[in-house]
């Protein structure tokens, strides 16, 4: 993690000094929904309000449940939807509205991997034109340059690079997934989006995959903004985590910190459900009460307030923002400070 | 204990269970599995679908070489052996202007099948882009070419193209706009349906990151995974437009006589069936049978390029 | 609910202007004019004039049709060009209702007999009832019904004297062969998805369980069974009522059905404007609230669906 007076939270100006490859600032994306003759549609705040920054070669995390608006934040970032509201500043340049012409020579910089290995790859293409696609719409060499930059990425990611021919369905889970890494390293870009790459994989082919992204990080300078529901794969592999919770980030902060140190209710309960497989290790399971709110009608106050197990009056009134609690580290609640001590009483 | 005791990343990755042996032995088959290898292969299995073929094979070779084989000109009229019954030197007998049926089917043959293939082909030439940009756009054009897909749907459709056929007279070559004008309605609908479902799978949005212009995905990602229900669909229209040509020249707004037209002569004769029975029963069974065999053949098309299908 | 109901309502109305409006555009650009019906002796100067003022065809395009719509809107078609003496209204009034008839007769003989070929097909899956439903079910599909109707007449009037006569509609045993002949297809189509829909219905979970709980007789879990399996049917009856419609020329041509086909093919080669445009926007009208029925019906019928 590097070390510097730059401390990567909201509350520094804009535009960010030049070790900060990506900037999200109040990033929000809506949808509509439902509407039909005679009635108006309803809207899911999908991201309300998200803001982070990414350093150059550092992995970010970025964890939380289903529903609570990670994909759609990485799809917003990496301009598959326009956002409603807010900025992204990637590498210097105001990404937020510009218009695809402008943005696609960007586009170089940024590529992404997504989760479903069995519905990434176009079934009706070999492996070797998915993976020389970006190199044919940049026009990077002719045919043969770029028949040798596909085999040398397959070879990279530790494929065979006799499988060019072959296509995506003959191939398992795991191995998809290289292509898919292959795919998104075929341009050097500079940050990588990864989209619960190992969210659909078997637990031991998890671990390689994630070895494969380390050790492709080192190897060619990458940036990951990665993003998952398991919090223990996104603590192996970010140098930083963000936890977010109804489209909302409810605390930022280095991992270490996180996982020895995590302030709000909602983290200490994501820690709490990490499966441990060793019988010493006894701990409190903080099992949380009720449902994800829809996020058509998010609660109001702190999103959080109505299943969290330490929430006071004033929690559904106020939310509470992203306030620095610790160096380099932010929380959005207003009890931080006792959520542990708190937590652990009511679990006795 | 203390809620978080040991080294974190150990933990962590003790609940990885990260597997220590870091090579894989990937087994990919050695035999190169092509997709329409496979679907070519349950085709021909397929009895019913090969029989099809065959019957559709033949209907070609007639058409294509009608002069040849045809024993006489299908306009020519043996003045004295008016609607004659099959006999020996006219097989199929006469009609009612003494001209052979043999050689009037035959003829015939030829303008079933270029109609059921040229309609056909105008229909993909309007439909599939139509049907495209609707559902890759969506939003206000989407919308409105539906409106206007939604218009067409309301139109009987046969009926629509015997108004057209009024409207630009009879011909061969109406023919195909005819109903090539009226039919690209349901492919579209259908191109529209497969883009609509295709369009939020993952590998397009890699396309979409990879700064992919439209036409690049629809063309190279979207229309090649479409292909199945669209040749299926088209394979399926084939009898339709034979049908159709059929009725318009049944009714007599088809087919400009005196080109044999199967339609047109079911249609003359009908009338006569119970005295000249032949006259209307061979050129319906040829519509019948060429209809059929298309069936066949779709039916088994359909059933190889879609394997969930089977039972 | 309600919403949806009346949404759709309101959509008809735009939906028979469109089609007015294509259909005037087509009519009137269409070769050859009602004033010179083909075959007929041809009408001096004097009295062509004179009847183009009486059938308001010389006035400017836009001026007849706004004519047309404010009648159609009352319900007044005008007279038929080719019947000079019958109002349209009268002569659809005559004629629908046979078309009518016979076409609810071959759509209840398509549901009835195609249903029944459907379950039993499904029942005894790929066995010898199977592949004779099956391959009946295809043969309707593929036969256009001219074709159908010519070999039923050769084989059921001619080789065997099962009816008497090739046409006409006077007694009921006249109704039976242009019923079969339009209700075949359909019966074939609904055959083909009532045996698919079985199939799939047969194979779902709940009935596994169904025999699992060893339930008494293969009868009851055909009531479990029939009462899932019969609704993806119901949604192609609207289809399907336009196909039976489109199908009725022919038939009652051959048959000598007094129906609305036939004088609807008629009034087409005639150029018989008001006769074309009142059977068109019947027709769609038709379409279009059959379409909306069965849609409600599949609604009603199907607790999943909701229309919100």
């Amino acid at each position: 993690m590097p070390e510097q007076e730059f401390r990567p939270h909201p509350l520094t100006p804009i535009p960010p000094p030049a070790d900060v490859l990506l900037s999200v600032r109040n990033l929000k994306k809506y949808f509509k929904v439902g509407g039909g003759f005679l009635k108006k549609p309803a809207v899911v705040k999908a991201v309300d309000g998200v803001s982070f920054d990414v350093l150059r070669g550092e992995t970010f995390g970025l964890v939380g449940e289903s529903g609570c608006g990670k994909s759609t934040l990485a799809q917003t970032v990496i301009r598959l939807y326009e956002p409603d509201e807010g900025q992204v500043i990637f590498d210097g340049h105001d990404i937020t509205h510009l218009p695809e012409g402008r943005l696609r020579p960007l586009r170089r910089g940024m590529q992404m991997i997504f989760q479903d290995p069995y519905s990434s790859l176009n079934p009706r293409m070999t492996v070797g034109s998915i993976v020389a696609e970006p190199l044919e719409i940049f026009g990077v060499g002719d045919r043969a340059e770029r028949e040798v930059r596909v085999k040398e990425l397959l070879r990279v990611v530790g494929l065979n690079a006799y499988f060019v021919n072959r296509y995506p369905h003959e191939f398992s889970g795991g191995q998809r997934q290289r292509i898919g890494i292959a795919r998104a390293l075929a341009l050097r870009p500079k940050l990588v989006i990864c989209d619960e790459p190992v969210s659909a994989l078997d637990v031991s082919i998890q671990a390689q995959v994630l070895n494969l992204l380390k050790d492709l990080q080192a190897e060619f300078n990458l940036t990951y903004l990665f993003i998952a529901h398991n919090l223990a794969v996104v603590a192996y592999i970010s140098d930083r985590v963000g936890v977010m919770y109804l489209g909302k980030l409810v605390e930022v902060g280095p991992t270490l910190t996180i996982m020895n140190n995590p302030r709000h209710p909602y983290t200490l309960a994501l820690l709490s459900a990490v499966a441990v497989p060793d019988r010493r290790y006894k701990k409190q399971r903080i099992i949380l009460q009720g449902d994800v709110p829809s996020p058509i009608n998010p609660p109001t106050g702190c999103r959080f307030h109505t299943r969290c197990p330490i929430a006071r009056p004033e929690c559904s009134e106020v939310e509470p923002q992203l306030r620095e609690i610790d160096r380099d580290h932010l929380v959005a609640c207003h009890y931080a400070e006792a959520a542990p001590v708190e937590l652990k009483r009511r679990g006795d | 204990m203390e809620l978080f005791e040991a080294d974190p990343r150990a933990r962590l990755e003790r609940s990885l269970a990260v597997s220590t042996a870091e090579e894989e032995l990937e087994w990919v088959p050695a035999r190169r599995a092509s997709l329409w290898g496979d679907a070519l292969r349950r085709l021909i299995r397929n009895r019913l679908a090969m029989f099809g073929l065959a019957v559709i094979l033949f209907f070609s070779f007639l058409a294509a070489f009608a002069p040849v084989i045809a024993p006489h000109d299908y306009a020519e009229q043996f003045w004295d052996h008016i609607a004659e019954y099959p006999s020996a030197e006219f097989p199929l007998g006469t009609d009612l202007n003494g001209r052979d049926m043999l050689s009037r089917m035959i003829y015939g043959a030829r303008v079933s099948m270029t109609v059921g293939l040229v309609a056909q082909f105008i229909v993909v030439l309007i439909g599939v882009p139509i049907g495209a940009i609707a559902g890759y756009y969506g939003g206000k054009i989407d919308t409105a070419i539906m409106r206007f897909v939604d218009i067409m749907y309301a139109f009987p459709t046969l009926l629509f193209v015997i108004l057209i056929m009024t409207m630009l007279g009879k011909g061969l070559f109406n023919i195909f706009i005819a109903i090539g004008l009226v039919g690209w309605v349901t492919l579209s609908r259908l191109v529209r349906a497969q883009v609509l479902s295709l369009r939020e799978k993952e590998f397009v949005k890699a396309a979409r990151t990879m700064g992919a212009s439209s036409g690049r995905i629809i063309i190279r990602h979207l229309l090649p995974n479409a292909l199945t229900p669209i040749i299926v669909a088209v394979t399926f229209g084939i009898p339709q437009a034979i049908f159709t040509e059929a009725a318009l020249s049944f009714i007599g707004v088809g087919i400009n006589p005196p080109t044999p037209s199967w339609g047109q002569m079911v249609g003359e004769y009908q009338q006569y069936i119970r005295s000249y029975w032949h006259m209307s029963l061979f050129p319906a069974l040829a519509i019948g049978l060429l209809m059929l065999a298309f069936t066949f053949f779709g039916d088994g098309l359909r059933d190889a390029l879609d394997p969930r299908m089977n039972e | 609910m309600l919403r949806y109901v009346l949404g759709r309502v309101l959509m008809i109305p735009p939906t028979l202007l469109a089609m007015s409006l294509i259909i005037f555009i087509v009519m009137h650009n269409t070769p050859g004019s009602p004033l010179q019906p083909e075959g007929a002796n041809p009408l001096s100067p004097e009295d062509l004039k004179n009847l183009a003022a009486a059938w308001g065809l010389d006035r400017p395009l836009h001026e007849q049709y706004i004519n047309f719509l404010v009648k159609a809107v009352q319900l007044d078609f005008g007279y038929s060009y080719s019947y000079r003496t019958s109002q349209v209204t009268e002569i659809i009034s005559r004629t629908f209702p046979v078309s009518l008839h016979l076409g609810t007769m071959a759509l209840l003989f398509a549901v009835v007999v195609g249903m029944t070929l459907g379950i039993l097909a499904a029942i005894n899956q790929n066995g010898p009832v199977d592949y004779f439903c099956t391959f009946t079910a295809m043969l309707g599909v593929a036969t256009p019904n001219f074709v159908l109707a010519v070999v039923l007449i050769i084989v059921f009037v001619m080789l065997l004297p099962v009816i008497p006569r090739t046409g006409g509609w006077d007694q009921p045993v006249d109704w039976i062969l242009p019923t079969i002949t339009l209700g075949l297809g359909p019966m074939a189509i609904i055959a083909r998805y009532t045996r698919s829909s079985m199939v799939d219905v047969i194979r779902s979970d709940y009935v596994r369980t169904a025999r699992a709980k060893g339930l008494a007789e293969r009868r009851v879990i055909l009531v479990h069974v029939l009462k899932n399996a019969l609704i993806p049917p119901v949604t192609i009856l609207g289809p399907l009522f336009a196909a039976v419609g489109t199908g009725s020329p022919f038939v009652e041509l051959i048959f000598r059905v007094p129906g609305m086909g036939r004088f609807f093919v008629q009034s087409l080669l005639a150029r018989d404007y008001p006769m074309i445009m009142a059977v068109f926007l019947l027709f769609g009208a038709f379409v279009v609230i059959m379409n909306l029925v069965v849609d409600l019906v599949y609604g009603f019928l199907d607790p999943r669906i909701r229309y919100d």
